[in-house]
């Protein structure tokens, strides 16, 4: 036998330990040394699952639903799984054409063929209902279900505001919390209280397999965390007034704002012309949302809070109470009214309505007298023993404890605050502090410079029907489970003015009801106190005003209504209120079928592209240190103010 | 020559062997389970799934090994030419009637199961091998005999090949350690064939003519290093021209000879080519499946690159990344240490063995046993490109299993017969 290679052996034997060394040197390099596979294997395996909360329901403070969550489903696609499609009836059951299935596949390709990319957002449940049935034969595809806003009423658009998703600026200021696809409340209540709404996004992780089907939870659900719902929340709207009131509204510019004076509670709340929120979801959402935006008629713009306006008659309800509390008159204090006040030493003259002789505190509520008003701003500036501006900073202190001049804080984003200038603005103005109350007298009738929202005229009578103090107006009653109620909201704010002041106004705005200009829109067996009241208005038709609370004794409501352009308070505004006050009230609305029509199928909305609003044209006329502002306004301060009651237009010499 | 010793077979079988080879059996097995393991469905026992197919091949090899054992050793040398001569037309008949399964066409439907002729190929050219230069023993290695050795490797190779099997075409050439141990082939050879594959890496990775400069280099260092002896000059200048014209071929032979398949797994391994997703895929699951396990692994039944199916073909030709990932860098080094101590005993039992038969016959097995375990582990962790061959008595397979089964019992067979006579 041949064996002269024996320890050939030995290199064979070498060659085979080597290499096995090598393998093992490998291994241990790949399994201990390099911690970066344990990592990979966890991607691949893992996926975290958002499980997105609930957002929050609104509900009116009757318990009835304002907003509610509804499912709707995304469709997603997983390129690289789409086999044997049946591509026509997906688009028609999907509702798209062949070009938007291309486009929809190309960026879910070019997203990733192995992972599943979004392929039709917020298809809706009726959609869906039919496309589960196929869903079967399209694979590749599957349904991920999430939910929507949902509106049942259709109502209340701008309180209640919208979602959207959250976009870069979001993410960032909320240091991660919001994730790319989030939702975040963009306007309105969702907005304020995005933080009570959104809950607590959960987390599950579940690991898949290769084909990324989901395969069971990692760890036994050890780093899942569980989604929490949003608070829901208690609006202190009435749903069914407010449906009313939008209804009272339709096709009128305006707004309408009614507070429960015990409480603060906004029990209506329309800015219209509105818009349906429900719009504002799903898949038409951006093109509604460019719609509106560029609506001449503004349905964006929140009046109530957002619109300012001279406030008018009203003002004479200030007027009379921080006169009375600046002990300037007593209710038996008489001016005489010979159909205006003359002032500036005889050179300029501000107009009344009408030729009342000896008229007292009650009587001038009653017949809203310019002259009187004249007579008590004058005493009021010029008659305190100190320099007007001063004086003048006084009587605005007064104001601000009405809640005029500055926001009240209702819990809405983008409140303004109505402007009541300064003494230095008039200081600027003159050249010097040597102006008295003829240099600005039109401000004692609530015009000039002054502007009041909707929601401060509200606030105002919320102020008289309590006598003295006011909440400020709210929205949102309770959070979450327990009702909380923010407390800012049960603070009670003093107006400044003692409650025995307010009686003789009181009697002057029950009497300007039952037998004045309102007089058409009173209601049996129901004091209500009010006034109506005619803005002017520099673009065309005067706007319609009607401001009361009711009953006159134990309030249950204040309410102020807008309507712009509409000409006569007396017609419209006073109607509209009434209808309100007596449907919250009593149940029932007994004022005449035609009257109701009228209001109903009025269609005062503008013919033509509209004027600025009232809230940019206060922008120009509130720039204060201009040349031309200086100019208009002496106009003003010259010229005869013919000033509302509903007959009368405006009319310049 | 007397009657062997038929009663006494079991005394002298290697049992530390038979112990090996059934300690990687069961591996293989509990693996294969947890390779094919669906926790929805934890069915212990299934005929229908790979691990219950895979009992039934143990259990059967179990039983063909112990038929192996009582049969006269010389029934299966006597057999030797005839099995070659089956198997080889078994590979003709492949061509024509073969079940093409995963591009190799290399399957012989026998009812469920299907019959790979390779592997037996494997065993019949080892086999006959052994057989001729058994014949051979009594004279100087010569080129003849090599060339006839070499044919009857060759023939079965290129049959292989015609199967686009490439894999288990290149097992035989492992045979060349056979040659080498019979001092058929030089040391040189082994040398040779070791820079033929460091060149051909090297040319794929860098500029060719920039290899060719440095070998100049180091060749005109190693004439001045020798001594400038005269007759250092021509071999000097006969390696450089030669390795020249191989590094500048080599791009011909990537481009032109090899598939695009294999060029694709080339590119892999070497790192010219990151595409986890396509062509990297395999080898990279694979090595997150291995890397993941870390020193002790996830546990039996807990690897989730396993459990989910990750890595592709992971019960037959990636079976090691099971081990890799649910018993750790402990379960690896265990696996390739009783692998090396079943090739040292081989090793061993071959140069214990009186005949040049029996002798070449264990270096053969060895030869094809460590071809298979470097590979396939080589593969699994970017070492080689993946070349589809399987891990021996422990990937899924009965082909496989039985094949390498026989193979060994063979040379346990004749192991236990070397006190009795020569065979002849």
């Amino acid at each position: 036998m041949n064996n002269s290679f024996f320890e050939r052996k030995y290199v064979i034997l070498g060659v085979f330990i080597g290499l096995a060394i090598l393998i093992l040197v490998r291994l241990f390099y790949i399994q201990v040394l390099d911690d970066s596979y344990r990592l990979s294997a966890d991607n691949n395996v893992l996926r975290k699952i958002n499980i997105y909360p609930a957002r929050g329901v609104i509900l009116d403070r009757n318990g009835k639903i304002l907003v509610q969550n509804e499912p709707v489903y995304d469709i997603m696609v997983t390129p690289r799984e789409v086999k044997d499609l049946d591509t026509a009836l997906l688009c028609q059951l999907l509702n798209i054409d062949l070009k938007g299935f291309e486009t929809r596949m190309q960026k879910a390709k070019a997203h990733s063929s192995y992972r599943s990319s979004t392929f039709e957002k917020m298809v809706s449940s009726e959609t869906y209902a039919q496309l589960q049935e196929h869903l079967y034969k399209f694979k590749g595809f599957y349904a991920l279900n999430r939910t929507v806003r949902s509106y049942p009423d259709s109502i209340a658009a701008q309180f209640l505001g919208y979602i959207q998703e959250v976009n870069e600026k979001d993410i960032e200021r909320s240091k991660g919390f919001y994730r790319s696809g989030d939702y975040i409340g963009a306007s309105g209540v969702e907005r304020s209280y995005e933080e009570l709404l959104r809950g607590q996004r959960g987390v599950k992780n579940l690991m898949v397999d290769v084909l990324g089907r989901p395969k069971g939870s990692f760890m036994d659900g050890k780093y899942d965390t569980l989604a929490v719902s949003g608070d829901g929340l208690v609006s202190s709207l009435d749903r069914d007034l407010q449906i009313l009131a939008e209804k009272l509204m339709k096709n009128k510019m305006g707004s309408v704002v009614a507070i429960e004076p015990a409480t603060g509670e906004i029990l209506t709340f329309v800015s219209s012309p509105g818009y349906n929120p429900n719009l504002m979801v799903g898949r038409e959402r951006g093109n509604n949302y460019m719609k509106l935006l560029h609506d001449p008629t503004k349905p964006l713009f929140i009046r109530p809070i957002q619109a300012s306006y001279p406030p008018g008659s009203v003002f004479k309800v200030v007027s009379a109470l921080t006169a009375q509390q600046a002990g300037i008159i007593t209710p038996q204090t008489i001016f005489n009214c010979p159909g205006g006040y003359r002032y500036g030493g005889g050179r300029g003259f501000m107009r009344c309505t009408h030729v009342d002789g000896p008229t007292d505190l009650i009587k001038s509520i009653q017949r809203s007298c310019n002259t009187y008003y004249g007579h008590v701003y004058a005493r009021m500036i010029d008659s305190r023993g100190m320099p007007a501006p001063k004086a003048y900073e006084l009587w605005r202190e007064g104001l601000g404890k009405f809640g005029l001049g500055h926001t009240l804080g209702i819990d809405l984003p983008g409140e303004k605050g109505g402007m009541v200038p300064s003494a230095d603005f008039y200081t600027k103005r003159y050249g010097n502090e040597k102006w008295g109350s003829s240099f600005n007298i039109s401000l004692s009738i609530g015009q000039g410079e002054l502007g009041i929202t909707p929601l401060q005229m509200a606030n105002l009578m919320a102020i008289v029907a309590n006598r003295g103090f006011y909440y400020r107006p709210h929205l949102i009653k309770g959070i979450g489970e327990r009702q909380i109620i923010k407390e800012e909201y049960t603070e009670k704010m003093w107006a400044g003015v003692d409650e025995k002041h307010y009686e003789p106004v009181i009697e002057g705005m029950s009497r300007a009801v039952s037998s004045g200009t309102a007089a058409g829109s009173k209601i049996k067996d129901i004091e209500m106190c009010g006034k109506t009241g005619t803005v002017q208005n520099p673009h065309g038709e005067n706007h319609a005003v009607f401001f009361a609370f009711a009953p006159r004794h134990d309030p249950k409501i204040a309410i102020a209504v807008f309507v712009e352009n509409a000409g006569y308070g007396g017609t419209w505004a006073a109607p509209i209120a009434s209808m309100l006050v007596e449907q919250h009230l009593k149940d029932t609305i007994t004022l005449p079928k035609y009257i109701q029509d009228r209001i109903y199928n009025a269609n005062l909305l503008p013919k033509t592209a509209p004027k600025p609003t009232p809230q940019e044209a206060k922008v120009s006329t509130t720039a204060s240190n201009s040349e031309d502002r200086g100019q208009a306004s002496s106009t003003d301060h010259t010229s005869n103010l013919l000033v509302h009651h509903s007959q009368i237009r405006r009319h310049h010499d | 020559m007397t009657r062997t010793r038929h009663s006494n077979f079991l005394g002298n079988l290697d049992w530390f062997t038979v112990c090996l080879w059934l300690i990687l059996c069961l591996i293989g097995w509990f693996n294969i389970r947890a390779a094919v393991y669906d926790p929805e469905n934890p069915a212990l026992f299934n005929l229908s799934a790979n691990d219950g197919k895979q009992a039934l091949f143990i259990f059967t090899a179990i039983v063909l090994g112990f038929c192996i054992l009582i049969i006269d050793q010389r029934f299966f040398i006597s057999m030797t030419p005839f099995f070659y001569i089956l198997v080889i037309l078994l590979l003709i008949a492949v061509l024509g009637i073969g079940r093409s399964v995963g591009g190799n066409q290399a399957w012989i439907p026998l009812g469920t199961f299907r019959l790979q002729p390779s592997e037996f190929a494997k065993l019949g050219t080892c086999l006959l091998l052994a057989y001729y230069l058994n014949t051979q023993s009594n004279k100087m290695p010569n080129l003849q005999t090599l060339v006839i050795g070499a044919c009857i490797v060759l023939l079965p190779f290129c049959l292989v090949l015609l199967q686009k099997d490439t894999g288990s075409a290149l097992v035989f050439l492992s045979l060349v350690f056979v040659f080498y141990r019979e001092g058929y082939v030089g040391t040189n050879l082994l040398i040779i064939a070791g820079l033929a594959i460091l060149f051909f890496v090297l040319a794929l990775l860098y500029n060719q003519w920039i290899l060719i400069l440095i070998l100049a280099l180091i060749t005109t260092l190693l004439f001045f290093l020798l001594g400038k002896k005269k007759k250092y000059i021509m071999s000097l200048l006969l390696f450089f021209v030669a390795s020249s014209v191989y590094i500048l071929s080599v791009d011909y032979i990537f481009n032109n000879i090899l598939k695009p398949h294999q060029r694709g797994r080339i590119d892999v391994v070497l790192g010219k080519l990151d595409d986890p997703r396509d062509l990297g895929y395999q080898l990279t699951q694979s090595k997150i499946a291995i890397g993941s396990g870390q020193l002790f692994g996830k546990g039996y039944l807990q690897g989730t690159q396993t459990k989910y199916n990750f890595v592709p073909e992971q019960s037959t030709d990636f079976i090691i990344c099971t081990v890799g990932e649910e018993w750790g860098f402990v379960g690896t080094a265990v696996l390739i240490l009783l692998y090396l101590t079943l090739l040292i005993r081989i090793v061993n039992i071959a140069e214990r063995q009186k005949t040049v038969f029996a002798r070449t016959y264990a270096y053969g097995v060895a030869s094809i046993l460590f071809f298979h375990f470097f590979i396939n582990i080589g593969m699994t962790i970017g070492f080689v490109p993946v070349i589809g061959i399987p891990l021996p008595f422990i990937s899924y397979g009965g082909s496989s299993l039985w094949s390498f089964t026989i193979l060994l019992f063979l040379l346990l067979r004749f192991d236990s017969a070397r006190k009795g006579l020569s065979p002849y």
